[in-house]
């Protein structure tokens, strides 16, 4: 994903990136962007993938409250545990 | 600023993991998972008191928290049952909300000393099915926290 985030690529241009076999990489960009997550964009023979920011803030805001209420429990937690550990 | 704890719950997955660096060494990280007096002092927030009804931090083991409200009302209830509990290492328990439809998810703690002075918290959780892990991310309590950080935010923000 960090990939398409700056500039669209062709998925032979992704895969160039990883080790992974290419329909592997080709099966994950399907998935992706069956999810809504990447787009794809014809141009000539090449298919281009870029991201579908909208899409992903979704994504994000829907685990936030969620993820705040975790860090706010765990820098609680750090913050005793600190105060237990000056005691020592 | 890079987030400090991290939430990875994958689009059609009845999983999630919350992984969290702490500046803490490792006994202290899981002793604040493993003393209930400690557990109720950061399950607290400030619209809910939790207190630990039960608490056998043991191999077949089990427990039970409460949360109340300011005016001493129950808001919820939860409990579980230990299946490990690997000091410093690594607690697997399951965990279920009473009288509620959410079902019961199965927890994993694994405990990672990191330095001498810091850990790190890998916490995966599994649900009955995707509905059910997406249900839970929903929970109005998960926004009430939310808000409240939000409050706490705009007051920084005035004084800044």
């Amino acid at each position: 994903m960090l990939l398409v985030a700056s500039q669209s690529l062709t998925a032979g241009a992704i895969a160039s990136n990883f080790d992974t076999a290419r329909p592997t990489v080709s099966k994950h960009l399907q998935i992706l962007t069956e999810c809504e997550l990447l787009e794809q964009k014809q141009n000539g023979r090449e298919i281009y993938y870029y991201i579908n920011a909208k899409k992903m803030i979704e994504v994000a805001d829907f685990i936030e409250p969620f993820r705040k209420m975790w860090d706010y429990r765990f820098n609680k937690l750090e913050g005793i545990m600190k105060e237990y550990k000056s005691k020592k | 600023m890079e987030q400090k704890t991290k939430i990875n719950a994958e689009d059609g997955k009845h999983e999630l993991v919350i992984t969290r660096e702490f500046d803490l060494p490792l006994e202290l990280l899981f002793r604040a998972h493993a003393e209930p007096d400690i557990i109720e002092q950061w399950m607290s927030n400030p619209y809910a008191t939790a207190k630990v009804l039960k608490f056998e931090g043991k191999k077949h083991g089990s427990y039970q928290l409460e949360s109340t409200d300011a005016q001493g009302k129950v808001v919820f209830r939860s409990n579980g049952v230990i299946h490990e509990f690997n000091i410093n290492k690594k607690i697997t328990r399951t965990f279920e909300l009473e009288n509620a439809s959410f079902g019961v998810q199965l927890e994993v703690y694994d405990f990672e000393p990191l330095t001498d002075n810091t850990s790190k918290l890998n916490m995966h959780v599994i649900y009955e099915s995707v509905a059910q892990r997406d249900q839970v991310l929903k929970l109005p309590f998960a926004q009430g926290i939310n808000m409240a950080h939000n409050r706490l935010q705009e007051i920084l923000n005035t004084l800044k």
